[in-house]
């Protein structure tokens, strides 16, 4: 997993090549720290395939809005720096989130 | 499959946490199935200062893992899974989750509520692009932009105020007259003097509108017809919440709302199921009648499971046939009657006497219809089913009680 800021995100995400997931989060998220240690498993698991990163909304509320993240906790695809594909929403669940990884992988 | 709990929590919110912490502390073996977290709704509420003995400070996620904890510490054992479905009919009782299925002697119903939809056009679609249910989870997203609050209840006028330390203009949207709301008065007042709170009266939300993100409500003023669109950032929607009781449909009563119903123990109308908190159909929706709830609960699921596995060995189960004398303990002549029923089957072998307080005992009292009027009385048991009995208490019953046998 990668920390991204406002600062790196252009670099780690926008120019990035392949796909690439982003968690965006915040420290008063619940249902996004409860995901947190199973899209850390996730990341182990599609090492090599798909480069994940998070990003603290909390300090990047800008960067979030211009990526049209307003709820949490929100998971967000890219391809070549392309936005593809995202799911957000209190109710999503870790299963949630690797069948779209698996969609993606294909 | 193999091991069955005495007692099974669904639900971790501070209800099944309470109950989870009494059900273990009476050493039952006591599991609480919830999907994520612990900690329900309440943690989803920043400021929490109604808990008595937690004032100012106090946050919803902080009380409700102290009472994780707590249960926990008594030896509660936390099931992470997601509960599909249910067999309350069984004995022991199922609950069918996605990972596995679980067996309790008991079943205490915590699910909670969550939150209700407007069901206005783009709120589905625009829902984590500035439509929310959260004020802890999205408020500091909303940072200098403007937002808008629909409801009036006392989670719209807290989480209003809340919503005010991160946005610069917080709209409240009030289907009722100007400075009627159904808040409690303490909370509206002080939010009257919050400069950023803009009130809007009498009206309702028609549709949510944007392409990627909300741009707009267009709302209606109920009183005159009027509509008018009306520029937002973010709308954050507390208009009640609904219970969380769809795998209950067929099996439990609900009541119109689709909450549980329940008697004053919180049993519920099957037999072993009991509910606790949001779920139940009830008067007052707080951190601390969920728990109180939850405690009530434990204890009577607790008699339940006792008094289930006492009369099943005593009685059901039994090899010879059992008399079993109903009584109440504060009635003299009745108690005496019963003495006599005692001599009565220490003189006959093979035969058992179980006494039972039918004042006390509910289990007994509801299965057998024991009408607690017409006390003492006997039933005589063969093979677990009721096979004669007797209402009144003389020798000459008795023996017309174990004729032939």
């Amino acid at each position: 997993m990668i920390e991204v800021t406002k600062d790196n995100f252009d670099t780690e995400v926008l120019n990035a090549q392949g796909i690439v997931m982003v968690d965006w989060w915040g420290p008063k998220c619940e249902r996004c720290l409860e995901l947190m240690p199973h899209v850390e498993e996730l990341a182990g698991k599609y090492r090599g395939k798909v480069k994940f990163c998070s990003v603290d909304t909390s300090g990047n509320r800008r960067l979030a809005i211009g990526q049209k993240v307003l709820g949490l906790p929100a998971i967000l695809f890219y391809e070549n720096g392309q936005k593809i594909d995202e799911i957000s929403g209190q109710e999503i669940t870790p299963e949630d989130i690797e069948a779209k990884l698996q969609q993606h992988v294909e | 499959m193999e091991q069955v709990y005495d007692l099974l929590v669904l639900g971790g919110g501070p209800a099944g946490l309470a109950a989870g912490m009494y059900g273990a502390r009476a050493r039952m073996k006591t599991g609480i199935i919830e999907k994520g977290r612990p900690g329900g709704q309440a943690a989803t509420t920043e400021d929490l200062e109604n808990y008595p003995g937690f004032g100012r400070g106090t946050t919803g996620p902080g009380l409700t893992q102290a009472m994780a904890d707590h249960a926990t510490s008594f030896g509660a054992e936390f099931i992470k899974d997601t509960i599909v479905a249910l067999d309350l009919k069984s004995s022991p009782k199922k609950v069918i989750g996605k990972k596995g299925e679980y067996l309790g002697k008991a079943i205490i119903y915590a699910l909670g509520a969550e939150p209700r939809m407007l069901k206005a056009p783009g709120e589905g679609k625009l829902r984590g692009k500035g439509v929310s249910y959260c004020a802890t989870c999205d408020a500091d997203l909303f940072e200098e932009l403007d937002v808008a609050v629909v409801g009036s209840g006392d989670a719209a006028i807290e989480e209003a105020e809340y919503l005010s330390k991160f946005a610069d203009n917080v709209s409240v949207i009030v289907i009722h007259e100007e400075g009627k709301v159904d808040a409690n008065q303490v909370s509206f007042e002080r939010a009257r003097q919050n400069p950023k709170l803009k009130w809007i009266w009498n009206s309702i939300v028609k549709s949510i509108n944007g392409e990627e993100l909300v741009e707009s409500i267009t709302l209606k003023n109920i009183k005159t017809g009027e509509e008018s669109d009306y520029p937002i950032n973010g709308v954050f929607i507390f208009i009640g919440t609904v219970p969380l009781t769809e795998v209950l449909a067929g099996q439990v009563e609900l009541n119109q709302q689709g909450y549980i119903v329940t008697d004053e123990k919180m049993a519920a109308s099957v037999e072993g199921v009991f509910a606790a908190g949001d779920v139940r159909a009830k008067y007052l929706r707080q951190v601390v009648t969920a728990a109180s709830d939850g405690a009530i609960a434990a204890v009577a699921a607790e008699k339940y499971v006792h008094e289930t596995e006492l009369w099943e060995k005593e009685v059901l189960q039994a090899q010879q046939p059992v008399v079993v004398a109903y009584y109440n303990p504060t009635d003299m002549s009745g108690t005496e009657k019963v003495g006599m029923v005692d001599r009565f089957v220490r003189d006959h072998k093979g035969l058992a006497l179980v006494k039972v307080d039918a004042t006390r005992n509910e289990l007994v009292g509801r299965r057998y219809n024991i009408d607690l009027d017409r006390l003492p009385r006997l039933h005589l048991f063969i093979n677990g089913e009721v096979k004669r009995e007797a209402d009144d208490i003389d020798e000459a019953s008795l023996e017309a009680l174990v004729k032939s046998l």
